[in-house]
């Protein structure tokens, strides 16, 4: 049974990363900061354990009657003039966008940071039919740059050193060398003042669409989503079709809570809801807005009532940063467009189980992300449903066949009893073949030591104790 | 463009179909102390971070939070103080013209200024904006709990006056200083009627960004700096 290479490259990846001591000390840095301001940010709270409650019950609520959100989302944005187009899949979403910049005559196409525009990779698409495609966000634009994909769902450069970041500057953009983040930052801004007032088009993503009053939300703290949605003349938002919330009062809890789960930030700097293209009287704002609803394999999530809740995800990136496996591996390592525990929840849903099941069995099933995760999701038994999913009638042989060794042994005491004196020749064997392909638990040993069978088992010990006479009223007294 | 056919009746169809399974509401019962069991339920705001109900406690609160977020929040007794304090801004950063929008807190400070102002009442062009020192707008509401400012595309001079130029001018009253979030929608449907506006943008802070080494740097694509100008007299 041969591994699929995606589950190759992860283990390749994964084990690179991890003995990267340079890495281990960036994400300790980075998440170091994190910790801190997030835990101050929550002890504000009046009680935060509520408030997450309170916070699944609305996502609940919206997901568990999402047709009906959704329709009176699109029915309010589209009746002050924004154009919905509903995909089913990446393919129908990228093609219409496509469609809305040719016939729009777009040159250059403005991008704030969408990590469902990742999911169908629409930068490629549009690059592909001839538009030139820039990210505002710094972090995104950094790894653009560097043709790398997000390493993180909020901090997509947190694997970058100024020094990384100054030299691909230097690179691409032929900037002189800087030595701080706020000369960095400098450069980037000059560079996309310039496209922003360029540009044709402006793409974002949204975190939250209102049904109540037909709005997206858009939570970023630059503000080039800000200028991506109202500069340009067309504004297109992709969103998922599980963002949609209820009422605009719902707004009112989840984004303090976003922010403080997310960076540990009373709120972001920007929140900004949009309910339409530039409307009557307004002086400014686009002359089109279009709002494409994707699915692409969400309902497949939501036919799962087992796993539903992980639509209620708000693309937070706290259950990554709590994660051993995230810190250790890395976001790129996953193959993945969302990384860490979500992503190791849903994409084996969005993408196919058996491809991506190895991500839910990287997991030590600590619950970290369980425990944070602000709205509730039960990240560590998704992981463990995943994998009882992937082995249901298709267990690995050799799997298979150790159990059912197990099961033979244990029910019959005559072959468990002889079971013992071979268990302790092969804990005398196994480090001769440990880090060998002869070990057939290889996978499990390379890392970890081989139990040590006990010199004699409790049976041994029980009937020589009875042999000997005086011993049991030794223990008695 | 013309309508293009799309899928939203397939898609309707799968989600229906899928809720056709109830979900369990797992939140309520595994994780947590669960909600009042005498049904009280309070509004979910009531976990956020406690905010003081007395407008001066509110106006403290703002205060507090501003200085956390590097906002320059500064108090004024009457309008009087707040053209001071705006002619002292502009002296002290060597303004040569800024950008604004008419409004009735306003108007008359911009004006004494005494330099070029671009309008963007009746239109304007987008170099104008970017290139003028500062922006001085209106907003909707001040919400106590987060240090957020609430603009609307009416009460700031569009979508993109409070975004464009480096330093970014709130003049408001102490009369708009609101508690949460919650209320501060309830002041947007109070203002404006029935429809609310196109745009609304809660600013919390000058734009900031932490993408590099999550070293804090601010002005990332909007304004370095944020201030508030409060006046006591409404
Ligand atoms: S699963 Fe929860 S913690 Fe993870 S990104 Fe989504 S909302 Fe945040």
């Amino acid at each position: 049974m041969s591994a699929p290479a995606t589950s190759a490259q992860f283990h390749r990846d994964a084990g690179r990363v991890a003995h990267d001591l340079r890495h281990r000390e960036l994400m300790q840095k980075a998440l170091g900061g994190y910790y801190l301001k997030r835990d101050e940010q929550k002890a504000k709270y009046t009680d935060w354990q509520q408030a997450r409650t309170a916070a699944a019950g609305i996502k609940y609520e919206a997901v568990n009657h999402l047709d009906r959100h959704l329709v009176e989302f699109a029915e309010k944005i589209a009746a002050r003039g924004a154009k919905v187009f509903w995909a089913s899949d990446g393919a129908e979403a990228t093609a219409y966008i496509c469609r809305v910049a040719r016939e729009g005559g777009v040159k250059t196409v403005i991008k704030s940071k969408t990590m469902t525009g990742e999911e169908i990779h629409l930068a490629q698409a549009l690059e592909q039919a001839g538009h030139e495609v820039v990210e505002s966000d710094l972090g995104e634009f950094i790894v653009q740059l560097r043709e790398e994909p997000p390493y993180h769902l909020v901090f997509p450069s947190m694997h970058l050193t100024r020094g990384e970041i100054s030299e691909t500057f230097e690179r691409k953009l032929g900037s002189p060398h800087a030595g701080t983040p706020e000369e960095l930052t400098m450069i980037a801004r000059g560079v996309m003042r310039r496209k922003f007032c360029a540009a044709d088009m402006g793409i974002s993503g949204a975190n939250f669409a209102v049904a109540e009053t037909g709005m997206i939300s858009i939570t970023e703290n630059e503000g080039n989503a800000r200028l991506s949605t109202s500069l340009p003349r067309i504004h297109v938002a992709i969103v998922g079709i599980e963002k949609v919330v209820p009422r605009l009062d719902d707004l009112a809890i989840l984004l303090p809570m976003l922010a403080t789960a997310g960076a540990g930030q009373p709120i972001t700097a920007y929140n900004t809801m949009l309910g339409g293209p530039r409307q009557p009287g307004e002086i400014d704002g686009p002359e089109e807005m279009h709002i494409v609803l994707l699915d692409n394999q969400r309902t497949r999530i939501l036919a799962d009532p087992e796993q539903r809740d992980a639509l209620h995800c708000i693309r937070c990136g706290a259950c990554l940063n709590v994660c051993p496996i995230f810190k250790n591996v890395g976001g790129h390592a996953y193959g993945t467009t969302y990384q860490g525990p979500i992503g190791s929840v849903i994409t084996p849903h969005l993408r196919g189980l058996q491809n991506w099941k190895h991500l839910s069995a990287a997991s030590t099933l600590c619950g970290a992300c369980t425990e944070t995760c602000p709205v509730r999701i039960d990240l560590h038994h998704h992981l463990l449903q995943n994998r009882r999913n992937a082995v249901q009638g298709k267990a690995a042989f050799f799997e298979k066949w150790l159990w059912r060794g197990f099961e033979l042994v244990m029910r019959r005491p005559r072959l468990y009893r002889l079971a013992a004196p071979l268990n302790r020749l092969a804990t005398k064997f196994q480090p001769l073949i440990q880090r060998t392909p002869l070990n057939p638990i290889r996978a499990w040993t390379n890392t970890r030591d081989f139990p040590k069978a006990p010199a004699q088992s409790f049976k041994e010990t029980w009937r020589q104790r009875r042999n000997a006479p005086s011993a049991p009223d030794a223990d008695r007294a | 463009m013309q309508t293009v056919p799309d899928s939203r009746d397939r898609i309707l169809a799968r989600i229906r179909e899928a809720l056709q399974a109830p979900a369990p509401r797992r939140h309520l019962q595994t994780h947590g102390p669960a909600a009042p069991a005498d049904g009280s339920a309070k509004s979910p705001e009531a976990w956020l971070p406690p905010v003081p109900a007395d407008r001066e406690g509110r106006v403290a609160l703002f205060a507090k939070n501003s200085a956390d977020l590097k906002t320059e929040f500064v108090r004024c007794a009457n309008h009087a103080e707040v053209r001071a304090r705006l002619d002292a801004l502009a002296a002290g950063a060597g303004w040569r013209r800024v950008a604004a929008h008419r409004f009735a807190a306003g108007e008359d400070a911009i004006n004494s200024l005494g330099l070029p102002v671009t309008w963007t009442d009746s239109g304007y062009t987008v170099p104008d904006i970017e290139s003028a020192d500062a922006a001085i707008t209106g907003c909707d509401c001040l919400v106590a709990q987060t240090g957020s400012v609430l603009v609307t595309s009416r009460s700031a001079g569009g979508r993109v006056l409070s975004v464009l130029p480096p330093h970014h001018v709130i003049l408001a009253t102490r009369d708009q200083i609101v508690g949460d979030i919650s209320d501060a929608y309830a002041a947007v449907r109070r203002n404006h009627g029935g429809e609310a506006p196109a745009f609304l943008s809660f600013i919390t802070g000058p734009s900031r960004t932490g993408d590099i080494e999550r070293i804090l740097v601010l002005g990332a694509h909007g304004p370095k700096r944020l201030t508030i100008l409060l006046s006591d007299e409404s």
